[in-house]
């Protein structure tokens, strides 16, 4: 069902290989590292960049990363580690990300957690077999007044109901 | 809907947010025209001081005299920046959003007068990177900026350059303190920094910084434009604040929103006629007035005036200024150990005492919520209201994180009592022989 471990597997391989940016990213990282007094400032910007290609942010981009920025490896990993927004690991063509502050938590947080697991066979932090989507929880999305909420990608529902999960999760295949 | 009962949000559009010359049309950038025209950047700061117009982020801190304590005139560093902190984030916290959706115009102008009152060189909106709609409808505003000379080298023919950005984040709670921003606008960890010395002299890149929230911000066009006398008005003698405040409320009423109100009504009204009350069947147990750090207030406080003072003399913080309220359906522990799940998962882990003092307030809290808690687990948890309290850590999230959890203990002892266990429980011997023995088991 879930397959967080053999997908972590191909991730380890391919930090063996080398990993060049795309020219289009290194644009992108360039252009943003402009907008700063130091390219530092930019790695968050740059791991976004990357992540948008590939869904998550593969090994082998991290030192490639590094370099372009001229900052160590060890740093822009340290970054993609602490911030939630980017992924370490594959994950789904669509990332569920379900609010789980105090708001939501009392508007029916719970119940909605319970269908999304129920519906997609799968708990939060994982992603179902076939690569379609990761159920993450989130901080507070600044819904409170519409909730419960959870983001799809980059799309934000709001009151979203249980009766409501399986016409949502057919609008994105 | 005017400016002079609603200043914040009546040129707010969500559906349609005002274009540059639909903002121009409605007063737009004329405040700032104004102050590059007519006034030196002091008298900026003078007159928002003059305004008293205080931080609506959730602390309060007074703005113009945040920006009297940066270094001016020759001697001063080149490189100043100002930091608008759009990271919205404290839970029940939903009034950014509105400004940056809906007025994202008002929002743009508001830093540039800012960054004009300290002299800055350059200015970034740190807005958190859920918030896909505001950065797409900002990078749009800020190009119209730009393109109509609002931005870049001697502005408006002032001697004064300014350029301004939007720097979108990659989540986390933490990035929403001040210096903790500034390591995460560094490219860095965001974990907070020791104060002093204070952003106003070392901040980003060792700078001169000021950062202040959105709606702080979008107060400032205002008061340049029709001055301190016409801001204090605003609050209609309710409270010794001045303006008006984005005030809301979440849970389970009957109608869950936000407003522009003058500062300092009461959550009564806030409750009762914005939000039309409780939901049928409902009862208000508890409610917390600004934010998940705040303290628990009770139905008796309801007719309290919504301002600082008010709020902290009743044992709270007014912080954000959004209610949230709990029904009776709900058991405060349950609560509790929600919002304790919450800082202790956005904890950055920089000091000891937040990193592993929530984790396991959490889990006395839910050991409390299923029946399973020990005697002395309360005492516990008061313990670590006190070790995490102020003083004890670099920045206010783990003093921030115990002000529901103490405040709950204040006023609910008798649902945390009813958690522990009736039989004493068995530890099994291999994972805590220790704790066995000395809880007698």
């Amino acid at each position: 069902m879930i397959t967080e471990t053999a997908k972590a597997t191909t991730a380890s391989s391919t930090a063996l290989e080398a990993y060049i940016l795309h020219v289009e990213d290194s644009a992108s990282i360039e252009e943003e590292m402009r907008h700063y007094d130091d390219p530092r400032a930019a790695s968050i910007g740059a791991l976004k960049i990357v992540q948008r290609r590939h869904g998550w942010v593969p090994d082998a981009a991290i030192p490639a990363i590094g370099r372009l920025l001229g900052i160590p490896a060890a740093e822009i990993e340290g970054i993609a580690t602490f911030y939630s927004l980017i992924f370490r690991r594959p994950v789904g063509r669509y990332v569920i990300k379900v609010c789980d502050s105090v708001a939501c938590f009392l508007t029916g947080y719970a119940e909605l957690r319970d269908e999304l697991c129920k519906q997609l066979g799968i708990g939060l932090g994982q992603t179902t077999a076939d690569g379609r989507f990761t159920l993450l929880p989130i901080c507070c999305l600044g819904a409170c007044d519409r909730g419960p909420a959870l983001m799809v990608n980059d799309d934000t529902h709001f009151t979203v109901s249980p009766q409501d999960i399986a016409r949502l999760l057919e609008r994105y295949p | 809907m005017t400016a002079d009962t609603k200043p914040l949000t009546y040129r707010v559009d969500l559906a349609a947010p005002l274009d540059l010359r639909g903002y121009e049309s409605q007063e737009g950038y004329t405040a700032l025209r104004k102050a590059l025209k007519d006034m030196q950047p002091a008298e900026v700061t003078h007159l928002v001081k003059e305004a008293n117009l205080r931080g609506r982020g959730g602390a309060g801190f007074p703005t113009g005299v945040k920006w009297s304590l940066v270094p001016m005139g020759e001697g001063a560093p080149r490189q100043k920046y100002v930091i608008c902190n759009a990271d919205e984030m404290e839970p029940g916290t939903f009034k950014d959003r509105l400004l940056m959706e809906g007025a994202p115009h008002q929002l743009i102008e508001a830093v540039i007068l800012s960054g004009y009152a300290i002299q800055a060189s350059r200015g970034y909106i740190f807005l958190r990177g859920e918030y896909v709609l505001a950065a797409e409808r900002l990078e749009r505003a800020l190009t119209e900026a730009r393109s109509a000379g609002y931005l870049g080298a001697n502005m408006l023919g002032s001697p004064w350059s300014f350029e301004l950005y939007v720097h979108s984040g990659a989540g986390r709670y933490i990035p929403g303190e001040e210096t903790a921003l500034i390591n995460s606008l560094e490219g860095r960890r965001s974990r907070p920094r020791a104060k002093p010395p204070f952003p106003q002299n070392v901040g980003l890149w060792g700078k001169p910084t000021v950062v202040n929230n959105v709606e702080t911000l979008c107060n400032v066009p205002h008061i340049v434009l029709r001055g301190a006398p016409w801001f204090h008005g605003l609050s209609q003698g309710k409270s010794k604040e001045s303006g008006t405040k984005l005030y809301g409320v979440s849970g389970r009423v009957k109608r869950p929103g936000l407003w522009e109100l003058p500062f300092g009504v009461t959550a009564r009204e806030i409750l009762e006629e914005h939000a039309g009350g409780m939901q049928e069947g409902l009862e208000l147990k508890c409610w917390l007035p600004g934010g998940a750090s705040t303290d628990f207030l009770m139905p008796e406080h309801l007719d309290l005036a919504m301002d600082f003072d008010t709020i902290a003399k009743a044992g709270s913080r007014m912080g954000t200024g959004l209610l949230t309220v709990v029904d009776n359906s709900r058991g405060i522990v349950s609560v509790v150990r929600n919002l304790e799940e919450f800082f202790a998962r956005e904890s950055c882990g920089w000091c000891t005492p937040c990193r592993d003092g929530l984790p396991w307030s959490v889990k006395l809290l839910d050991a409390l919520e299923h029946g399973q808690g020990r005697p002395g687990d309360i005492e516990t948890l008061e313990q670590l209201c006190r070790f995490l309290g102020p003083g004890r850590t670099f920045c206010a999230h783990a003093p921030g994180a115990v002000e529901p959890l103490q405040s709950a203990i204040k006023y609910f002892r008798h649902e945390f009592e009813a958690g522990i266990a009736q039989q004493p429980i068995v530890v099994p011997r291999a994972v805590g022989a220790r704790n066995a023995l000395q809880h007698g088991a």
